[in-house]
């Protein structure tokens, strides 16, 4: 069973208090944590590449804990969460879906009031490269002032043979979000939906 | 002191927090960790030529509290725990390069010296205009004997969506630690007195 091999974190946090609108007394909140880590099955095609899945999720977890108390923020006040992954260029796209039940099943374990599916982003990039995270609305997924993306990258990741694993959260719509649609304020709950 | 009672108008805060477990195959243990505190603000003199930068320099010394106490938290670390620092800007298009120079040089040094506990040594600093999602190196020295050699670094930030044409970015980065497998020799930090701000 291959093991986890972590090279690096990172953090990133961001506070809006305005986008040319009027200036919010609480900011909005939005944050990312990345894993650099080892991909085992660089070089070459892989079959059986599953038991990665089982391997990732106390990393998932970790990374979920973590990004959470990076934003200090109790899990029922995270709204909006996204996950994603770039894998280095000696992987393929296949070993990015890898991380969607450890990423996605992780925060939602984390995150109170989690019915809806975690929208994600994947793919092959080089070392810089960045992936646009994609947000949405983290109990119904059809709340329109919710969705947006966190840009997520570093300087010296992937190399040939790691994988970036991405979790990201925010606290709140958008800054100025004034688009219609459905509002959080009129959510079920129920199917993770509407 | 809170973001929105700094005379600057911030549009945004950020911080990036890494954690380095690995490098070239060794384990660091514990991480060399390094943290970046971000303003994006309003550039009050846009689009003219201003003689009197005043105003800047006060925002200057603002944000060398607001983004020197931001980054030490970050890192959950006590002030004298801080090791190395340094500063940068990115002025918007409508700008000059001069505003970056008036932000850091004159008055931020001084806050962030409270905020890293002393501080003896020169903050290392660079700037340039760039636009949206421009990429900044700022450079680290030791804070408190600047020959230090295993504590010369640099950490690259970025904001994805700044600074647009009438913004500035302003970033101080704080570390926990030198680079993670220092061994090109030089003064080290242990050896370092730390009177002078250079051994």
């Amino acid at each position: 069973m291959p093991e986890v091999i972590v090279r690096k974190t990172i953090i990133t946090l961001e506070d809006i208090f305005h986008e040319g609108g009027p200036i919010a007394q609480k900011p909005h909140r939005r944050g990312s944590i990345a894993s650099v880590i080892k991909n085992p099955y660089a070089g070459r095609y892989v079959e059986e590449i599953t038991p990665f899945i089982e391997d990732l999720k106390p990393l998932g977890l970790k990374m979920a804990q973590d990004l959470i108390a990076a934003m200090r923020e109790s899990s029922c006040a995270i709204e909006g969460y996204g996950k994603g992954a770039i894998i280095g260029s000696d992987g393929e796209l296949e070993h990015g879906a890898l991380w969607h039940a450890p990423g996605g099943y992780s925060m939602r374990e984390v995150v109170e009031n989690s019915k809806a599916i975690v929208p994600s982003t994947k793919k092959v990039g080089g070392v810089g490269a960045r992936l646009d995270v994609p947000v949405t609305h983290a109990n119904a997924s059809y709340v329109r002032s919710h969705f947006d993306a966190i840009e997520v990258g570093i300087n010296d990741a992937p190399r040939a043979d790691e994988m970036l694993v991405i979790l990201v959260m925010t606290t709140g719509p958008r800054i100025h979000s004034r688009s219609a649609g459905l509002l959080a304020s009129e959510i079920k709950g129920e199917d993770g939906l509407k | 002191m809170t973001a929105n009672k700094t005379s600057a108008k911030i549009r945004k805060l950020a911080t990036i927090v890494e954690d380095i477990h690995l490098e070239i195959g060794k384990t660091i243990a514990p991480p060399t960790r390094r943290a970046a505190a971000i303003a994006v603000i309003e550039n009050p003199f846009a689009g003219q030529y201003q003689q009197d930068l005043e105003d800047l320099m006060v925002i200057g010394e603002e944000l060398g509290t607001v983004l020197g106490e931001r980054a030490v938290g970050a890192l959950g670390i006590e002030p004298s725990q801080v090791e190395s620092y340094g500063k940068g800007a990115i002025v918007g298009e409508n700008g000059e390069l001069e505003h970056a120079a008036a932000i850091l040089h004159p008055r931020l040094g001084g806050p962030l010296r409270v905020a890293v506990e002393k501080g003896a040594a020169l903050v290392p600093s660079s700037k340039k205009m760039g636009g949206l999602g421009t990429p900044l190196d700022v450079p680290l020295g030791h804070k408190d004997a600047a020959y230090v050699r295993s504590h010369f670094d640099g950490m690259e930030v970025r904001i994805n969506d700044a600074p647009r044409a009438n913004e500035i970015l302003v970033a101080i980065v704080v570390t926990d630690s030198g680079r993670p497998l220092p061994r090109v020799g030089g003064l080290e930090a242990g050896d370092a007195r730390g009177e002078d701000g250079l051994r």
